[in-house]
């Protein structure tokens, strides 16, 4: 058998969106195939559909040489599809081996054999090199040991296929390396996996295949070893290296002289799994962007400054003053301001107005006595509406009925009536449409230029190089490096999103 | 986050189904009110007479003051089933204190809703319990704490002033309705005028996104469980009042759930963001009529108990679902 | 297909006790306090209690402490199981109360027989709708189950003559003989418990009930028949109370209305005094035991030394001890999630 699973011209829409475009994607068995790309790319889509998540639109999937529709995950799970995700999907307060066998526990007379399961338990898992006292609660264990329990429970349950879903986010080193190990026990025994992950690193240490995907559709199929780091990078970012002049794909104005003084210093940021020593300033005017792939912790700095991550260690300082770690209010006081990547579930108050969306942050500094008072509300709205030209039929529409770039010009303007000084934008223009996007792009131009500092993360390229005055890199949580003035391009930027970590840095701290 | 997306063939058919259910939850309880009373008017003699609208006035409005501090806490995706032990709470308070004074009287029993208030909001708020397991705490202990105060038996309160609030009317209409009024249009100011109302909403509508916008989440959940407290203790006071004696064995039982079924009645949903005061009057009144219908036309209080259960679970079942729309 | 294993050569172990040891002193201690925290504070009180109080330690007050809570703690019992799914069940004082009803009510109409199966029907078929309220329908189990305590109450009383009428058992039905003596209610209490440690600790269903309360969503995902699985909790618990109620009519001899009211509160305090999660998907039925006699001791007390303030002395007991093991409990488990 030569593919064990096998997908051809799958096509799946939500509406307004085409997440996937005629996909195909082949499996063969005993491989680890890598599945790559930038967020929106269609991956977990495709994921999704394969394990029967979702329905296709269009298109076949065959397994074990038939085709086959999943009415559901637990279909695909019985016919041998597991998946496991990011997050372990196990019950943590239940003992270890109990989670191994939940409903398949071997039985006797009806009850169930504990001292039988524990034993199998014990053995199965110290295959996976995990060698604990099985009748412990799972949460006990370390992230690594809990993801192999998860690992080993799809194994058991007769997997061909086993997908993982960025397995390694929350491990540490040397759970990563018993992980591959399994990997490697799971590929000689003639079961295939499908990797995703965003680390380089990874991706060449255990894969044998990858398969790029962008825009929903799958832009290469290459053995891994012929294809190199810088090309891969490329490839998922959708820029053709050579292609290096370009003329200007986005409405940023590139020159820009920043000379004011310095209004946000973080310095020494960290907090646990997530960020290491993240230091970096942004002066008056200034707009730093933040270089780096999926997963280096670039959201995370942005929700360190404002207060919304809890930190072990690090400071901030705005206009000067330190501001109080991890408190929202106490940020925001001082005048930094974070523009949340996921506007749904972090930004806009579905159920209230587009008024009400505006001023919530402002309520306190333009009501008399806590009464709101409506003049002055009427006045900061027009202001905004009009300046950002955000299109509603009214001020009373509800929020979660408009676009998405009306929606962001909200959050925008929610943020610009308080008037901060420095303002993170966390992929600003993601999902939103062409229109929209150059509007806010001329606006952070033009709050820049009014000596705002900004920081601009963006997984576009072009948003970004054009977009910022400098770049502060980061991978796995660390600076990693910065490009000034000319060095602030593509190849670049490409460049120090490629390398490996062991090669920028010393030693992993484990 | 998934972006699970419904086929747009399910879509139409859904927003249709969703129209008539958004009327229904908006408009359904004074529609209900209104044919209500309508058939009673021609059904039920002397329904529409004076006096027996004044006797339903006295029953409603403790349910009603309760109701509106529900109202508030559910707004915030929270949820109060400390309040009926709240009620007898201040109504043991009452004989014990009243030697010094109706008035004083009066503040010390609201002081007393506004700590278990400050008690089971801080457990939500900073204790980050689960708001039905905080207060089922109270509704347990206070109502220990109540009889203990008072004895088992009812005791009996001769205080003109009181008698009067519980008893007495202006222009026709109870003192109670009256101030139940006057609480019913701040309440209604509150929510719609107020910083404080609006913070409210946000919270119970996306506490992530109004913790990052800055409000002040912890100060807004505890001041609403006080509110509700405060709102439980005056309900206490208010029936102590008008039955003149205290009996914390008895007075407030079931009514949380009475206030909750008002509440959703009126089409507050259950999943907080979005407060609908004078719905809850409504909620409160469609209630209060059904069961004078029931009683007026004999029907065992069994069977409006039975009644009552029913309508609870149609409601919710009603404004399901209604949160992420 | 062949079963895989992943075998040869076995890999050094990565993982092992010695790694989870050293990160998990905090994890044991604090899950040793959530564990056998109410069976230690049982035993100290209890201690406290034969030394400090005269006659507490006789044997016709320990008899009399099990007898009086032998029926009650059957609610206790089935609460452990709907708690343990991530539910809340509020109606059992009044299903336990309609069960005593409906068996007074059956001893008198159809004899023996009908007293012990009608109870049980009647409650089993009430959780039954309660629980595909809250499986099917997605309702909250506490809006739910709160209608359900009013809705029993009032069938209760409309089969009692709105609770006028107390139906008495005949003196000469074998129907007397279930609930009587001193043994024979701590026996059943005991077996019943005994069971149900079985039933939850080593059955399917019983883990399916932790796996639902831990994580609804990976026990999806596992495949696990959560539907059914959270149906029949309440069905189980409703039963159970209702053949507590029935258990209690025998020994009353009669059909009490006026019983039950606030035993689910009792009930919940004594579940979560035990060390079950209120969040579910963590519980014992040994705790629910300990729970049941802490709290019974609790109430013995009060009501010897403290006689004149009756049973709201021990609800008031009830409900700071819930406030602070809630406390307690939200506080170990960010103790642990922040490990």
């Amino acid at each position: 058998m030569d593919t064990v699973l096998a997908v051809t011209g799958l096509t799946k829409s939500f509406p307004g969106v085409r997440a996937l475009r005629g996909v195909d994607f082949a499996l063969r068995p005993g491989e680890v195939h890598a599945l790559v790309g930038e967020n929106g790319a269609g991956k977990s889509t495709l994921i999704k559909v394969m394990t029967g998540v979702y329905q296709p639109d269009e298109g076949e999937i065959r397994y074990q040489g038939q085709a086959v529709q999943f009415a559901t995950p637990l279909a695909a799970q019985h016919a041998g599809i597991s998946t496991i995700y990011q997050e372990v999907n196990l019950v943590p307060l239940m003992s270890v081996a109990r989670n191994l066998f939940l409903d398949r526990e071997p039985r006797r007379y009806g009850i169930i054999d504990s001292r039988a399961m524990k034993r199998e338990a014990s053995r199965i898992l110290r295959q996976y090199g995990v060698d604990v006292d099985v009748s412990r609660p799972l949460r006990s264990l370390g992230l690594g040991a809990q993801q192999m329990v998860a690992i080993a429970r799809a194994v058991q349950i007769d997997a061909r296929v086993v997908i993982m879903d960025e397995p390694t986010s929350s491990l540490e080193q040397r759970e990563v390396e018993t992980l591959f190990r399994v990997i490697g026990q799971l590929k000689a025994a003639g079961i295939a996996i499908v990797y995703v992950s965003h680390r380089m690193g990874e991706l060449y240490e255990i894969c044998d295949r990858v398969t790029v995907m962008r825009d929903g559709a799958v832009v290469a199929v290459e053995e891994l070893q012929n294809l190199e780091r810088l090309q891969l990078v490329s490839l998922m970012l959708g820029r053709d290296l050579n292609e290096v002049q370009r003329n200007g794909a986005t409405a940023f104005d590139t020159d820009r002289e920043v000379e004011g003084q310095t209004v946000l210093k973080a310095t020494g940021l960290t907090s646990r799994h997530e960020l290491d020593e993240v230091s970096l300033s942004i002066r008056k005017g200034e707009v730093v962007g933040l270089g780096g792939l999926l997963g280096s912790g670039r959201s995370e700095t942005a929700k360190a400054i404002v207060g919304a991550l809890p930190l072990q260690g690090g400071q901030i300082e705005i206009d000067g003053k330190q501001v109080k770690r991890g408190s929202t209010a106490a940020a925001i006081r001082a005048g930094a301001v974070m523009l949340p990547e996921d506007r749904k579930t972090e930004g806009i108050i579905p159920n209230l107005s587009v008024r009400e969306n505006i001023v919530l942050a402002a309520l306190p500094r333009i009501s008399r006595l806590g009464l709101v008072t409506r003049a002055k509300q009427d006045e900061i709205v027009d202001y905004f509406m009009k300046r950002l030209q955000i299109k509603a039929s009214s001020p009373e529409q509800r929020v979660a009925d408009l676009s998405g770039g009306n929606q962001q010009k909200v959050m925008l303007a929610r943020w610009l009536c308080l008037q901060p000084k420095v303002l993170l934008l966390d992929e600003p223009t993601r999902g939103i449409d062409v229109g929209a996007k150059a509007q806010v792009q001329e606006v952070i131009n033009e709050l820049a230029r009014d000596g705002l500092g900004v920081l601009l993360i963006s997984s576009e390229l072009d948003e970004l190089i054009e977009g910022a005055d400098r770049l502060v890199i980061l991978r796995e949580g660390q600076v990693v490096g910065e490009l000034h003035g000319d060095d602030v391009n593509e190849g670049e930027l490409m460049t120090a999103l490629a390398t490996a970590p062991a090669e920028a840095e010393g030693g992993d701290p484990a | 986050m998934t972006d699970v997306a419904a086929p747009a063939a399910v879509r139409v058919q859904d927003d249709r189904k969703d129209q008539t259910l958004h009327f229904l939850q908006n408009y359904g309880v004074y529609i209900a009110i209104v044919v209500l009373v309508a058939v009673n008017a021609f059904w039920t003699s002397d329904f529409l007479s004076l006096d027996n609208l004044r006797v339903q006035l006295f029953q409603v409005v403790p349910v009603l003051l309760v109701a509106l501090g529900m109202a508030l806490v559910i707004g915030t995706e929270g949820i109060d089933l400390s309040v009926g032990a709240v009620i007898a709470l201040a109504s043991a308070f009452i004989p014990l204190y009243l030697g010094y004074g109706a008035g004083l009287t009066i503040v010390i029993c609201l002081i007393a809703g506004a700590v278990s208030g400050v008690v089971s909001g801080a457990m939500v708020a900073f204790g980050q319990v689960q708001p039905i397991v905080a207060t089922l705490a109270l509704m347990i202990g206070l109502r220990g704490v109540a009889v203990i105060l008072n004895g088992a038996s009812a005791k009996p309160v001769n205080d003109p002033f009181l008698d009067g609030l519980g008893l007495d009317s202006i222009l026709g209409i109870p003192k109670m309705a009256w101030i139940a009024l006057i609480i019913v249009l701040i309440v209604a100011f509150v929510v719609r005028r107020t910083t404080f109302g609006r913070q409210l909403v946000a919270i119970g509508d996306n506490r992530a996104a109004s913790q990052l916008a800055g409000l002040p989440v912890r100060r807004v959940l505890v001041s609403v469980y006080v509110i509700s407290g405060v709102l439980a203790a005056l309900a206490g006071v208010l029936i102590v009042g008008h039955g003149a004696e205290a009996d914390p064995s008895n007075y407030g039982l079931n009514y949380e759930l009475s206030a909750i079924t008002a509440v959703v009645v009126g089409g507050t949903p259950l999943t907080g963001g979005k407060v609908k005061v004078l719905g809850t009057v409504a909620g409160a009144l469609l209630m209060q009529i059904i069961s004078a219908t029931l009683v007026q036309h004999n029907i065992a209080n069994s069977y409006a108990q039975m009644v009552e259960a029913v309508i609870i679970c149609a409601a919710v079942y009603a404004a399901r679902g209604r949160g992420n729309r | 297909m062949s079963h895989v294993t992943v075998s040869k050569p076995a890999p050094e172990p990565v993982v092992t006790d010695a790694d989870a040891q050293r990160a998990s002193r905090a994890e044991r201690i604090t899950g040793l306090i959530q564990n056998q925290g109410g069976i230690g504070v049982l035993i100290l009180v209890a201690l406290a209690a034969a030394i400090f109080s005269s006659g507490f330690a006789s044997s016709g007050n320990v008899k009399s402490i099990l007898v009086g809570n032998a029926y009650t703690s059957l609610l206790a019992l089935g609460m452990t199981f709907v708690i343990i799914s991530g539910g809340i069940d509020l109606s059992v004082g009044s299903v336990f109360a309609l069960g005593g009803v409906l068996a007074a009510w059956g001893s008198l109409h159809g004899g023996t027989l009908m007293a012990i199966v009608l109870p049980l029907v009647v409650c089993a078929v009430w959780g039954l709708v309660q629980g595909l309220l809250i499986a099917r329908a997605g309702l909250a189990p506490f809006i739910v189950t709160l209608a359900g305590l009013l809705g029993a109450r009032g069938l209760l009383q409309a089969i009692s003559s709105e609770g006028t009428k107390t139906y008495l058992v005949p003196a000469h039905s074998a129907f007397l003989k279930l609930g009587d003596g001193t043994w024979l209610p701590i026996l059943t209490a005991v077996v019943l418990f005994a069971v149900a440690v079985v039933v939850l600790q080593r059955t399917r269903f019983g883990q399916r009930l932790f796996a639902i309360g831990g994580n609804e969503n990976a026990a999806l995902l596992m495949g696990l028949p959560v539907l059914r699985t959270k149906v029949l909790v309440y069905v189980l618990s409703a039963t159970m109370a209702g053949g507590a109620g029935m258990l209690n009519a025998s020994r009353l001899q009669s059909g009490v209305t006026n019983i039950g009211v606030g035993y689910e509160l009792t009930a919940i305090a004594a579940v979560v005094i035990g060390g079950t999660l209120l969040t579910g998907g963590a519980g014992s039925i040994y705790g629910t035991a300990a729970g049941v006699l802490l709290l019974a001791i609790i109430q013995n007390l009060i009501g010897v030394h403290l006689s004149q303030y009756g049973t709201s002395a021990s609800d008031a007991v009830n409900g700071g001890f819930l406030a602070v093991v809630v406390l307690l409990q939200t506080y170990l488990s960010r103790i642990q999630r922040t490990q």
